[in-house]
């Protein structure tokens, strides 16, 4: 059984404190909706969560899963930028991905045809859409079996298909043992809990 | 180990798509070194004289073109912050992504160097001295970039920060090369000791570079 606590978190940005006192606990097959204004937070608390920010004060980690790994590299984070390289194609960046980031069985066209880029592989990264970059960028998180989901806007610039496409992943992830935390001003279409950021700025 | 080889051949293969810039290091390196006998005029003997040292000097110039783009284009990307949360310890991502930049940016320099020497009136002996002394200091250069790059990642037009942080510290490798690639042609010191240190210079920065520089990017969590 995972479990995702955080405890006293604050984060500090330029001189200017974000969130103080962020205490929350996730376990597995459950999932977090990080909601506020904008400016709130949402992102940082993912950061923070990725080990990409330091935390101010607090602590944020993920028990019972591979003790010899950090929270981080037990997470997925699917920020707003997507990470791909445009001179390489499709298959490529998510060859390059999958290599990198695990040492999992060969799931790459299985990812692909999960997000509906299988047919469009041999294209360079260049000439995908919006959209078609994050389905790409998904395709990740599919391809590379990691138990935590950091998701920040995940739905922006998907389809209304590739948004229910999006839901049925997360509810696979969740089925299977996975946890989820992602900062959304929309709906995910899957049952969260919420946690609500900046209530008082 | 995947990991490594895996982000290696990635940054390789990036060099030599379009846009990449590994061959604009070579044109670079070939427009200085014509450029110099237009201003110290064609005097063969001066040009001789002073062939090692404009072969070093337009080396360390096109070595520096593509290093502001090492690590700044992965963090523009979004790639920085995955590389960040994989397995692999951050100082090998580093060794990898040098070593990736000194295959496609720096190994092309010393291959082109007998062409552009004979460009220099070089003999045949000195040729191979400047080769040789830019294939063993040549990673020095990379490693201490790498050092550079990662300090000014995070900084917009970090790209004209970084000649000016990584230069000076060049200054060792630049003086035991061409005094090496010298001794070797004129004597009269022997070619072996400052070879030796230029080697010496290599293997530290070789230790110190990545240590270095993935202590500059975790400092520059922000």
């Amino acid at each position: 059984m995972l479990r995702l606590s955080a405890s006293g978190l604050a984060c500090v940005r330029g001189s200017r404190s974000i969130f103080t006192d962020i205490n929350l606990e996730l376990l597995s097959g459950e999932a977090l909706a990080l909601v506020g204004p904008n400016g709130s937070g949402k992102s940082s608390l993912l950061r923070l969560t990725a080990g990409l920010l330091r935390p101010a004060a607090g602590r944020i980690e993920l028990a019972g899963g591979a003790a010899e790994r950090t929270t981080a590299e037990q997470a997925h984070y699917l920020g707003h930028l997507d990470a791909l390289k445009p001179s390489l194609t499709v298959a490529e960046n998510l060859a390059f991905w999958v290599r990198y980031l695990g040492d999992a069985p060969d799931t790459r066209l299985a990812a692909l045809t999960g997000v509906g880029l299988r047919g469009i592989a041999d294209l360079p990264a260049a000439y995908l859409s919006a959209g078609q970059r994050r389905r790409l960028s998904l395709a990740r998180l599919i391809a590379v079996p990691r138990p935590l989901w950091l998701l920040d806007e995940p739905t922006s610039a998907l389809d209304a298909a590739g948004q229910d496409r999006l839901a049925d992943l997360m509810r696979q992830h969740l089925s299977g043992g996975g946890l989820i935390v992602a900062a959304t001003h929309g709906s995910l279409g899957i049952e969260t809990r919420e946690l609500r950021l900046g209530g008082t700025a | 180990m995947s990991s490594f080889s895996a982000l290696l051949l990635r940054d390789m293969r990036l060099a030599v798509r379009v846009g990449g810039g590994a061959l604009m290091g070579v044109l670079f390196f070939l427009i200085v070194v014509t450029l110099v006998p237009f201003a110290v005029g064609p005097d063969l003997a001066q040009l001789r004289r002073i062939g090692p040292a404009i072969l070093w000097l337009g080396a360390l110039l096109a070595s520096l073109l593509t290093l502001d783009r090492l690590l700044a284009a992965d963090h523009e990307d979004g790639s920085l912050d995955l590389l960040l949360m994989g397995t692999t310890p951050l100082e090998l991502v580093v060794l990898a992504k040098a070593a990736a930049h000194w295959i496609t940016s720096c190994l092309p320099l010393v291959i082109a160097t007998p062409l552009l020497g004979l460009f220099l009136n070089l003999e045949p002996l000195a040729i191979g001295a400047v080769a040789l002394t830019l294939l063993a200091g040549t990673p020095a250069l990379t490693c201490i970039g790498l050092i550079g790059a990662a300090l000014s990642v995070a900084l917009r037009r970090g790209g004209l920060l970084l000649p000016v942080l990584v230069l000076p510290l060049t200054v060792p490798v630049l003086i035991f090369g061409v005094a090496a690639s010298n001794a070797a042609i004129i004597g009269p010191m022997s070619f072996g000791a400052p070879f030796m240190i230029l080697c010496a210079l290599t293997l530290g920065s070789l230790v110190l570079g990545p240590f270095a520089a993935a202590a500059a990017l975790r400092h520059g969590l922000e």
